[in-house]
């Protein structure tokens, strides 16, 4: 992780974004740095497409002020985005080709057909080229809309529930793609109300509920935060009697067992090799961010 | 300025590859060519044989005082002896119908008329010839030939217009003053009205198409707004000088009568570029809030409801047209003049017939642009707000507190 003085991939400062009386977003900020996933994760209805749409001025903050790569935003600042959005479509009777070099174009970039094709290639849609986007298949579809979203370069890319009805092996492959740019450099905004698809990607997270900020940070810290204190153990001996546990609850393949404070996954582990008996798994039982986040909102409300 | 002219581009070569483009560009052309032919085969049937053929009619003469001017024009009356002699003559075929002068048809005037055709009223070649036939006969010796002719044409008419000086102006009256601002008025409405159609129907299909929000993660709502209005413009002006240059070649190939009537129409050239300005700014302000009906409504049929409360207005010259055309000065006319939606419209309809005044047309068009511009900034805004919303037409009342407040 970098420190405080590189974050400038976005800037977001309490931003207020009310509909009739109701506010979407109330004073949320957060900000993204190069090189990193960033979650922005919350149900559907909690305010991620709203603040998306204020980051890439499509709608206006009420007040609060946004930077997008060191500038405040403006029609400049939309060039350099990468937006996908959740509601995406493109052009049906327009080709492969033309879909991409139009929508660039929209970006103030003049891209190369090599880079198109490059970029084809690497989703295998390189022989559909000369395709209307009528005939091609809703998945292929979203391949190419997730290239127009990256095909000018840009340095911060925003995807809006980017794996909504893809197929196990697109979504493999968007993944893959996804590590690749980051690994470029880019700053990646994920937003997504299916937590545990995005868990195993993203390098911190802000998670909304209700227009509200609820957490925020760097994933592993926060899973740190609210760890239960409790290992899971596959052991072929007697477990009772071990000391520090105050629960155990036994499971089909395994038990889980939940420490007191003082006592360390470390010491348990000490007692289970002394014992007779063989270990087969033991882990730390870490919660899901979907577990996380129902013990976060039970806890505010 | 770089992405309104992408976008322009992009729309105009949509446009001119949709479907419903090209129909309607090549249907009026090839309607009115249909029509032609039509016509023409019609009138090769019933038509040349019409004029050689002359009719006789016969006619029993009670008076005795019915003698000369038997051969009208197309017509030849022929003296029948009796009633029953006429009959005969009828039923044979010898004449088409005959008439009967009662004894004391100059007191009374009245005429009986016998023919075999049912007809809805008698064929006015016939009335005409049986009319000058009697006048001619009655005149005769009562007035020399020239006020004979002259009773029966009493007067040409020509009208001349004077202006402020008293000095005669080259101004033409009557029906083709008339007619022409009429066609000319509804003409531009069609062609507005159809332009600014596409503008509804394109955003309609990016709605569908949801690729209104990648859109707008490139350009401004204004940029989307004038870029599409500009490049449908196109199109519909290409369509426009396509179905003009079409109607030029068809008017050759009318019915003599008719292309002489419309090829001595004089349109002076004042009237063709106030036409295509007005025909321009009318496009523009209707585009542009057809853009803004298209993004509130949610289908587009409803969308094409909304946009009822802009095209009533536009219509309503139309109605006032008798009113514009007898009195071009009036303070209804001048404002008419002056208001954005009717502007167009009277412009024409009063070109037509009188000069207005250029500070007249001045203000007009002012107001005119100043309604496009204010227009644009206000569609924007409705724009970046409801274009987003999917399923759900808002509330009047949402719409304004969101645009107080926006």
């Amino acid at each position: 992780m970098k420190d405080e003085g590189a974050f400038s991939a976005a800037d977001v400062n309490n931003v207020v974004k009310s509909y009739s009386n109701k506010r979407v977003v109330n004073e949320v900020s957060f900000s993204l740095a190069q090189g990193e996933i960033f979650g922005l994760i919350g149900p559907n209805g909690a305010g991620k497409t709203t603040i998306i749409r204020m980051m890439i001025d499509i709608i206006k903050p009420d007040s609060g002020d946004i930077h997008i790569l060191g500038k405040r935003i403006s029609e400049d600042t939309k060039n350099r985005i990468g937006y996908l959005p959740e509601e995406r479509g493109l052009y049906k009777k327009l080709t492969v080709l033309k879909t991409l070099t139009y929508l660039s174009a929209l970006k103030n970039s003049n891209v190369e057909n090599s880079r198109i094709e490059e970029l084809l290639k690497r989703v295998d849609l390189l022989p559909h080229k000369d395709k209307k986007i009528e005939e091609l298949s809703r998945g292929m579809g979203q391949l190419i809309q997730f290239l127009a979203t990256i095909i000018h370069n840009p340095k911060l890319i925003i995807l809006d529930e980017p794996f909504a009805g893809l197929d196990p092996v697109n979504t493999e492959l968007l993944k893959e793609i996804i590590l690749e740019l980051r690994s470029q450099n880019k700053a990646i905004v994920l937003s997504t109300h299916r937590m545990n698809e995005v868990e195993e990607l993203c390098d911190r997270i802000l998670m909304i509920d209700r227009g509200r900020s609820v957490l925020y940070g760097r994933l592993v810290d926060i899973k740190k935060e609210y760890r239960n204190n409790s290992v899971f153990v596959d052991f072929s001996g007697r477990l009772d009697g071990l000391k520090g546990v105050t629960e155990r609850r036994d499971k089909e393949k395994y038990s889980e067992l939940f420490l007191d404070d003082k006592t360390t996954s470390k010491e348990i582990l000490k007692q289970l090799m002394s014992r007779e008996g063989e270990v087969r798994r033991f882990g730390l039982s870490t919660p899901s961010l979907r577990e996380i986040f129902l013990k976060v909102v039970g806890r505010k409300q | 300025m770089n992405k309104i002219i992408l976008i322009l581009k992009h729309e105009f070569a949509q446009s001119l590859r949709r479907k419903s483009y090209i129909i309607m560009t090549l249907a009026f052309p090839l309607l009115a060519l249909a029509a032609i032919g039509v016509s023409q085969i019609i009138g090769g049937i019933g038509g040349p044989s019409e004029p050689d053929k002359i009719i006789t009619v016969g006619y029993v003469d009670n008076t005795n005082s019915f003698i000369n001017y038997t051969d009208q024009q197309g017509v030849t009356l022929t003296p029948q002896t009796s009633e029953e002699e006429a009959v005969n003559a009828l039923l044979e075929g010898e004449i088409s119908e005959y008439f009967v002068i009662p004894p004391d048809y100059v007191e009374s005037g009245i005429i009986n008329r016998f023919t075999t055709e049912r007809e809805l009223e008698p064929p006015g070649n016939t009335v005409a010839a049986i009319r000058d036939f009697l006048q001619s006969n009655l005149l005769e010796g009562q007035a020399s030939q020239e006020i004979s002719n002259r009773v029966k044409f009493p007067m040409a008419l020509f009208s001349t217009v004077l202006d402020e000086a008293g000095q005669p102006t080259d101004e033409v009256g009557g029906f083709a003053a008339f007619i022409l601002p009429y066609i000319f008025s509804i003409l531009l409405l069609m062609a507005i009205f159809t332009s600014s159609g596409y503008v509804l129907q394109g955003l309609g299909e990016e709605k569908e198409n949801r690729i209104m929000e990648i859109l707008l993660s490139s350009v401004s709502p204004r940029q989307l707004i004038t870029g599409k209005v500009l490049g449908l413009g196109a199109a519909g002006l290409l369509q426009m000088v396509f179905w003009l240059l079409s109607a030029r070649l068809l008017i050759e190939l009318m019915p003599s009568g008719i292309s002489d009537i419309i090829g001595n129409l004089e349109i002076a050239p004042s009237f063709i570029i106030l036409s295509l300005i007005y025909f321009i700014l009318g496009y523009l302000l209707f585009a542009i809030l057809m853009a803004g009906f298209g993004s509130i409504g949610a289908t587009a049929r409803e969308s094409q409801q909304l946009s009822m409360v802009i095209i009533i207005p536009a219509a309503l010259p139309l109605y006032a047209i008798y009113f514009v055309i007898e009195n071009p000065q009036h303070i209804i006319s001048q404002l008419l003049t002056y208001f954005p939606f009717t502007a167009p419209i009277t412009v024409i309809m009063r070109l037509g017939i009188a000069e207005i005044p250029a500070w007249q047309l001045a203000i007009s068009m002012a107001i005119l642009v100043a309604s496009i511009y204010f227009s644009l900034v206000l569609v924007a805004k409705i724009f970046r707000t409801f274009l987003l919303m999917h399923g759900k037409t808002p509330r009047l009342r949402e719409i304004i507190r969101y645009l107080r407040r926006a």
